[in-house]
Parts: structure tokens; C-alpha cells; sequence
């Protein structure tokens, strides 16, 4: 299918070929220094670089939080909507625009608590998007609270001194309940490897989550340890979701790679230019 | 037996939830356009699926009717079960013909005391016989006869309706209203039989919903984000498969967040996008309007409004909405609300909406509500505006520079791309931006944006379309009843009682509400006294208008909540106390 919003938009003739700062914006990003999300940035155009997708072809949609503040910092379309909504936004132009990459990327509370729902149904829902969830398992952007994936004893917030109590999040095995079929998590100390996974995620029919561990230097200084502490998940890829769903149960969160690949028919209901119907028959049926 | 045959005769149809009520008054509809007369029919249904109550109100005549009557001609009831639910929407007089089954439980005190004129007839009893038919096609037959619809004009009906369901069920049905028919006495007609039509002209049959939706489709909206809620879910039903057949896509949504979000998604994508909600669907939709006028994204959200707050009354309606739709958005957030003036004009304004958003970038809610929705009319065919083209945006063309999304420009409408287009990429952000696009905290920068938004909109020349003016003219009427949306047509209808009484009388119907058009109100109002009409507790309308300083100081306000529909007889009453009460003259 192809997009049949304006036929005479103009046209790329030949894509040359680019680099990875060619998909990098002149916007200083917001982040603090030693951010994780500097690497995911990375990892991103070196990605779209590698796949050689124009930077017009690509769209990324975002929440709100330090995160969802990656649109902006990249050279191609973007959409910087409210809090929780990345992937409803997403859902929707790659519906109406079928041809384009569309990437939804957010944090931990824009993706798990405020777009819980929304987490839950795009699995399901199959579309052809790739969802980065950039975790650091805190709110940065409104000074250190509490997020779905903070361990229940974090008690340096003053929202929760005494921690939350709850048990955290998982979004890994969540997405695989919910019915993903790619579910990979990466970190962004690793901008090689988050590369190859968001480029295996993308290549991917159908909904992919890529879940990154990107630390906050700010709030959650003990992140820093992470570089020592994730490991390759030597289990994984699992293709067999009672294997994927033992493999999660017994994930310590730090774990890299493809954990869980399947394919799924892929919804593709979406606009397209080749319809045989015309509007004059539906008006003519009003008068039978 | 009423002589003036050009007065709409209101017939209603009753009986418990699956009775068959609701299928007997659209069989008696088809069979009012088989006859080539216009109808109206309205439901008042409760919340059950199974064993609630069920009423088909119809009120038809040889003109176009567009609103409820003072009173029920002829009423047929199934039976009496939860009668008293619906009984005020139905309201009897000594004038009254009402058709009851013995069988059908005991006549209720209120029906008794109205004096209405009771005859008895078996509807479930005719139905037991040799064709095997049902109580409700019985009362069809017979409320047909009485009405002064032919019996050919009622078995075409029937199968137009039924004929989907196969010939079975057509013949059964045909069976139970020749019963009906011969069952009733020629003697107690309300109306002679309409002589049939030797040619029928064209008209629309559909529902305010379906009308929306076409009006959706000829402005070139593409893509539709649902999430189901009465009474709008009609609408969303009905373009689901006619999307399909134009390239189109419908994707339901996990909830009315994701609706609003997806739309927004598609629109920034270059597809006009839609979506139907009501009420406590509008809330949750409310932050998501208010980034597609931030991000000058164009969306068009479709509310029809039911009894409200909360959850109100779902199947019924009112006109409660407008704060929300007007005052909703959090910030300074310009944007378009219109309203739905009646069922076929649901297409008009609809298409408009889409056309504006386009032309404007920007959120549009349009106003309808369930007496627009899901009522059915037989009415004129309302063809799209006169070339009138798709919805659409204006194009950026990449220059040499850098692309400015948010350029601020002499009408405050900026060229906009879509993704795809090489050298005029950007970044939408419902943050406060820069021309660019990219986030600005800015005083001067915040400033410069927030004009400009305003501007697109209050700069801007809507045309006629703002309002519906009949009458007499601002320089010689005595009185002007303003008023919006579905309440058209109770008080065109009341206007004209009003005109045979010798009163000079002009009706504004506003179908653009935000933004007001206020001098141009002021010009239709000129010095006459104002009554404002609409259907809710708090006078929604007449507050705004007043608040905007558009109504002369001694307007007067008729305000009443659903579910009742407002009927011309109430408003004439308002309208006659307001002249008299010492309002200019």
C-alpha cells in the first residue's frame, strides 16, 4: 500500500546514502550529562542510517518526559504529543500512512503508567510500529518520583518515603502477555548492540517493543552500576511462548538481547489508494 | 377527524424492550416515504437490550417535520409494561385515539384519565393465525389504516425493511398487517387514505449518525479511531464498511484517549481523520483537542450529546455539552465548536467541520446530540456545498532556508508538510514552540503563538453558514428566537405558529457557536426581543451569549433539560410570556 494523502508531494529520486549525524537535528537535547538517553539517540541514527531509511520516510512519536523528548533531536518527522499517548499517535498515522517507519520511543511512567492501556492493546493490536521504551525507573522530568519499575524499598522520593510497596512492573513479560511478538530489551551503555536490536525490531513485521535500561545519573546515581551487571540473555531468543514465558519468570530485568521473536498475522488495516468504491454509490443507497 | 391535513400527525408505538415497537415504527416510516409524505421518527428506548421499554415516536405529514409535537395522536400499545417510563413522552387528550391489547395487561391509570379514546384490539390474537405473524406488523396494519397510510404504501414498507431477512419473514409480516388493517374500524380514521404518489421524487432516508458520516466521507475523512459509546456508536458503525470500500480505515480504539491520539496521528500524517463520541467520551477526548490546537493539528470530533453529567441518560438527549465543547480546553485554546441544525443538515455541518479544520488547523468539535442521531427521517436529499473539494491542507513547498512548521504569517495559517516530503521535516510538539517547532519557554515566543492561532480563527471569513436566519428581518420583527443545534426545529415550527397569530418573528439557528459571530447576531437580532431556546438545566446558551455580550440586556432565557424533547407548543407559551413580561417590543 502506499500513501495517498497528497499525490503530489515530492519525491525522493534516489536516497543516498547517509550517515548517522545526517538523522541528528542542531537541537541541544535537555538531558543532564551522562544521561543514558544520549545513547539511545546514538543507537537510533546509526540505526536508520544502517537501514538506510530517509529521514522523511521515518516518523517518531513520543510522550512527555526527558525521553519523549527525542523527536525533536532528530533530523526527520516528529510528534511530541501529552503524557501516555505515544502510541495511540503512532497507531494512527501508520494506519492513515501506511509507507512510513513509524517508532514510537518514551519513558517508564509515559509508557507503563500513564499509557499503561495503551502498552496493552498495541501488543495486541499488531501493528507494524516499533515501541522504545527508554527505562530508568523514575520520573526525571518532574524531579525523582516513584515510577511502575522502581523497586518497591526506593524510598529517596519525597512522594514515597517510604518506598511504594508494590511490586515493579514488568514490562517484558507483560508485553508478552499482552501478545507482542518481538520483545528485546538493550542498554544504552551499549549503543552496538541497542543498534542491532532496534534494527532486528524495526525489520520486524508487526509490533516490536525494545525495552532499554537507560540510566538516570541524576536520580538514580546507583544506575551507573548497570555497565557491570547486565549480561547477554544466553537463553533467548525464545520462539515458543511457554519457553519465553519461563525464560521471563526467571529474568533478573538485566538481560539483553532478542528474548522472545515470533510473527503474528500483522494488522494492516490501513488506508489505501485502491479502492474500487465510490462515494456516489454510498450517497445513492441513502435514497434506495 | 382532523381536517387540516398539512398538520403532522403523531403516532407512537409502544411496548416492552424486543416487543417489536421499534421495528413496527420503522416499517410505518418506510411506509410514510412509500405514501410520498416526510417523516420523522424518534426512539425512546431504556437501558436495557431485553425487557425494558420501548417507544417509536412518529410524526409525519406532506412537509419536512423536524421536531416533536405537542401531543400524541394515535397511540398503539403492545402492551403496558413500563408504560409509566415513557408515558410523559407520549402525552394523551380527550383527543387521543389509543389501540390496546385486552391481552395486553391492564390500561393504566394516566392513560384512563386522559380521556384519550381507547379501542380495544387483539394484536397478539390476529397474529395467531394461519400466516403465523407478530402482535407488532398487527399494529402496523392497523395504525396504518387509522393514519390514512394506503395498505400498498405499508406492505412495501415492510419490504424494504424486512427484505434482507428473507421471504419468510416478509410474507409473515405482510400477513399480520393486512390483519391489522381490516381489524381497524374505517370509522375512527384520524386521516383519509393518501392517495399514492404516481411518481416518488428522491429523498433521503437516514439517521442524524448516518448523515454525519456522509458528510465525513464527501470532505475527504479517511480514517476513523472508534471507541463505542450511545447514542454516537450508530455513526461509527455506519462508516466502518463504507470506509473500506473508499480506501478508508476504521480502527477501534482501547478507549476514548487512544481515539482522540489516533486521529491526531493520522491528520499529522495528511489523512483527514475523524471520530463520534458523547459526553463522558468528550471529557476524557478534552486533552487531546487541546494538543491538536497546540500542534495546529486537524481533527474533527463528533459529539452527540445525551443527558448528562457523568453518565447521565445515555439513550436520551440534551443539549448539556456546549460548556464542555466551548470552555473544556485547559489554556488559551482557540478552536471551532458547530452544531447540527437537523438530521440531513448533520452532513452539511459535519462536512463543513472537516473543510474548516483543514483550512484552519485546528480541532473542531461538532455538536449533535440523540434526538439528531438516532432518529430517522424521511427528508430532501442535501447535496455537498457546491464545489466543494476534499479537506484540504495548505502545502509547504521546502525552500532554501530552513522549513518554519509554525511560521507566523498574515492569517496565522502556516504552510504544513507531511511526513514523506523531503527538506520540510519537523518536530509537532504540544509544548510551546518557536516558529521551527522546536520547544520555546519564551515569553515573546509564547505570545507570537498564541496570536496566532487566534488569529486564524477570528480573522477568518465563515460566510452565511454561521447561522440559519428565517423571518421577518431584523428591521421589522417584534421577536427573535435564538437558538442551536436540534432545537431548530421546534422552534422554526413555533415561529411559524407564532406568524399565523400575526407576530413578525425571526429564527436564528446558530450553527457555528465558537467562534461567535457576534455582529453578525447582533445585525439578525437588530432591536427585537430575544428569547433564547435550548434543551439543558443550565442555560448553556443564553450564559455564553451573554457572556460574549451578544444578546440585548431584557433576552430572555427557555431552558429545559432532556429527556423530554421541547415541544412548539412550550415554546410559543415562553415566547408569548417573554413579549408580555415588558421585553422591547
Amino acid at each position: 500500500m502506499t500513501q495517498t494523502a497528497d499525490p503530489a508531494a515530492p519525491h525522493r529520486d534516489a536516497i543516498p546514502s547517509l550517515r548517522a549525524k545526517d538523522y541528528k537535528s542542531d537541537i541541544k537535547p535537555v538531558w543532564c550529562p551522562g544521561c543514558g538517553h544520549f545513547g539511545v539517540l546514538a543507537a537510533l541514527t546509526k540505526t536508520l542510517a544502517y537501514l538506510d531509511i530517509a529521514p522523511e520516510q521515518a516518523a517518531v512519536v513520543s510522550g512527555i518526559g526527558c525521553s519523549s523528548r527525542l523527536p525533536a533531536y532528530l533530523s526527520g518527522y516528529g510528534f511530541h504529543g501529552v503524557h501516555g499517548r505515544a502510541l495511540p499517535v503512532a497507531s494512527g498515522l501508520k494506519a492513515a500512512r501506511p509507507d512510513l517507519t513509524v517508532i514510537a520511543a518514551g519513558g517508564d511512567g509515559d509508557g507503563f503508567s500513564i499509557g499503561g492501556n495503551h502498552f496493552l492493546h498495541a501488543c495486541r493490536r499488531n501493528q507494524d510500529l516499533t515501541y522504545i521504551v527508554m527505562d530508568n525507573e523514575v520520573y526525571g522530568m518532574t524531579k525523582g518520583q516513584a515510577s511502575p519499575t522502581t523497586p518497591p524499598d526506593w524510598a529517596k522520593s519525597k512522594l514515597t518515603p517510604h518506598g511504594t510497596g508494590m511490586p515493579r512492573f514488568k514490562p517484558a513479560a507483560i508485553a508478552l502477555a499482552a501478545g507482542a511478538g518481538f520483545v528485546a530489551r538493550g542498554f544504552a551503555g551499549d549503543p552496538n548492540g541497542l543498534t542491532e536490536l532496534l534494527a532486528a525490531a524495526i525489520q520486524h513485521p508487526g509490533f516490536a517493543f525494545v525495552h532499554v535500561l537507560s540510566p538516570c545519573r541524576t536520580y538514580r546515581p546507583e544506575q551507573q552500576d548497570w555497565k557491570t551487571e547486565v549480561h547477554p540473555c544466553v537463553l533467548g531468543p525464545a520462539h515458543d511462548i511457554a519457553h519465553a514465558a519461563e525464560l521471563l519468570q526467571r529474568d533478573d530485568g538485566l538481560a539483553l538481547g532478542i528474548l522472545y521473536e515470533q510473527r503474528f498475522p500483522v494488522y494492516a488495516d490501513g488506508v489505501s489508494a485502491d479502492a474500487a468504491g465510490r462515494l456516489a454509490d454510498i450517497e445513492a443507497e441513502l435514497c434506495r | 377527524m382532523t381536517t387540516d391535513l398539512s398538520i403532522p400527525l403523531a403516532v407512537a408505538v409502544t411496548g416492552a424492550g424486543g416487543s417489536g415497537a421499534i421495528t413496527a415504527g420503522a416499517i410505518l416510516l418506510e411506509a410514510v416515504a412509500a405514501a410520498g409524505l416526510y417523516g420523522l421518527l424518534r426512539r425512546s428506548v431504556g437501558p436495557q437490550i431485553r425487557g425494558g421499554e420501548s417507544a417509536a415516536l412518529l410524526r409525519f405529514g406532506p412537509r419536512p417535520v423536524h421536531c416533536a409535537g405537542d401531543r400524541c395522536d394515535l397511540l398503539a400499545a403492545l402492551d403496558w409494561a413500563n408504560h409509566d417510563r415513557f408515558a410523559d413522552e407520549i402525552p394523551l387528550d380527550a383527543a387521543s385515539l389509543v389501540l390496546a391489547d385486552p391481552a395486553g395487561g391492564e390500561l393504566p391509570a394516566a392513560v384512563r384519565a386522559s380521556g384519550a379514546r381507547i379501542i380495544e384490539i387483539g394484536f397478539a390474537a390476529a397474529a395467531a393465525g394461519p400466516g403465523a405473524g407478530h402482535a407488532n406488523m398487527v399494529a402496523v396494519g392497523a395504525v396504518g389504516a387509522l393514519a390514512g397510510l394506503p395498505l400498498p404504501a405499508l406492505l412495501d414498507g415492510a419490504a424494504r425493511l424486512l427484505g434482507g431477512k428473507g421471504e419468510a419473514v416478509v410474507t409473515a409480516a405482510s400477513f399480520g398487517i393486512r390483519a391489522g388493517f381490516e381489524l381497524a374500524n374505517p370509522a375512527a380514521a384520524l386521516r383519509p387514505a393518501a392517495p399514492l404518489p404516481i411518481q416518488l421524487s428522491p429523498r433521503w432516508r437516514l439517521t442524524g449518525n448516518e448523515a454525519a458520516g456522509l458528510g465525513a466521507l464527501r470532505a475527504g475523512v479517511r480514517f476513523v479511531a472508534a471507541y463505542p459509546i450511545t447514542p454516537a456508536s450508530e455513526m461509527l458503525e455506519w462508516l466502518a464498511p463504507r470506509l473500506e470500500r473508499l480506501g478508508g480505515a476504521l480502527l477501534q480504539a482501547e478507549d476514548e484517549l487512544a481515539s482522540v491520539n489516533m486521529i491526531i496521528g493520522s491528520a499529522f500524517g495528511g489523512v483527514p481523520a475523524l471520530t463520534a463520541t458523547s459526553g463522558p467520551g468528550l471529557s476524557l477526548m478534552l486533552e487531546g483537542i487541546g494538543l491538536a490546537v497546540a500542534s495546529e493539528t486537524p481533527i474533527v470530533v463528533v459529539n452527540v450529546m445525551r443527558g448528562g453529567p457523568s453518565t447521565g441518560i445515555p439513550t436520551k438527549s440534551e443539549q448539556s455539552d456546549l460548556n464542555a465543547a466551548l470552555y473544556g480546553l485547559h489554556g488559551d485554546a482557540p478552536h471551532l465548536v458547530l452544531a447540527a441544525l437537523d438530521i440531513a443538515d448533520c452532513a452539511h455541518t459535519t462536512a463543513w467541520a472537516v473543510r474548516l479544520a483543514w483550512r484552519l488547523q485546528t480541532a473542531a468539535i461538532v455538536l449533535s446530540d440523540q434526538a439528531l442521531g438516532q432518529s430517522r427521517a424521511v427528508c430532501e436529499p442535501l447535496a455537498d456545498s457546491s464545489g466543494a473539494e476534499p479537506a484540504a491542507r495548505l502545502p509547504a513547498a521546502a525552500g532554501t532556508g530552513p522549513y518554519h512548521r509554525y511560521a507566523d504569517t498574515a492569517d496565522g495559517v502556516s504552510p504544513m508538510s507531511i511526513p514523506g516530503e523531503p527538506g520540510l521535516a519537523y518536530t509537532a510538539d504540544g509544548l510551546e514552540h518557536g516558529a521551527s517547532g522546536a520547544p520555546s519557554s519564551r515569553a515573546a515566543d509564547h505570545l507570537a503563538q498564541l496570536d496566532k492561532r487566534l488569529r486564524k480563527l477570528a480573522d477568518f471569513d465563515f460566510g452565511p453558514d454561521w447561522a440559519d436566519i428565517d423571518g421577518a428581518g431584523a428591521e421589522n420583527a417584534a421577536l427573535c428566537l435564538v437558538t442551536f443545534g436540534s432545537c431548530r426545529g421546534v422552534v422554526v415550527e413555533a415561529a411559524a405558529r407564532l406568524r399565523s397569530s400575526g407576530l413578525a418573528v425571526t429564527t436564528v439557528a446558530l450553527r457555528l457557536l465558537l467562534p461567535l459571530q457576534r455582529d453578525a447576531l447582533h445585525a439578525a437580532i437588530g432591536t427585537a426581543a430575544v428569547l433564547v431556546v435550548e434543551q439543558s438545566h443550565g442555560a448553556q446558551l443564553f450564559r455564553y451569549l451573554n457572556a460574549e455580550r451578544a444578546l440585548p440586556a431584557a433576552a430572555r432565557s427557555l431552558a429545559r433539560p432532556g429527556p423530554l424533547a421541547l415541544t412548539p407548543a412550550e415554546v410559543v407559551a415562553a415566547a408569548t410570556a417573554a413579549l408580555a413580561d415588558g421585553a422591547p417590543a
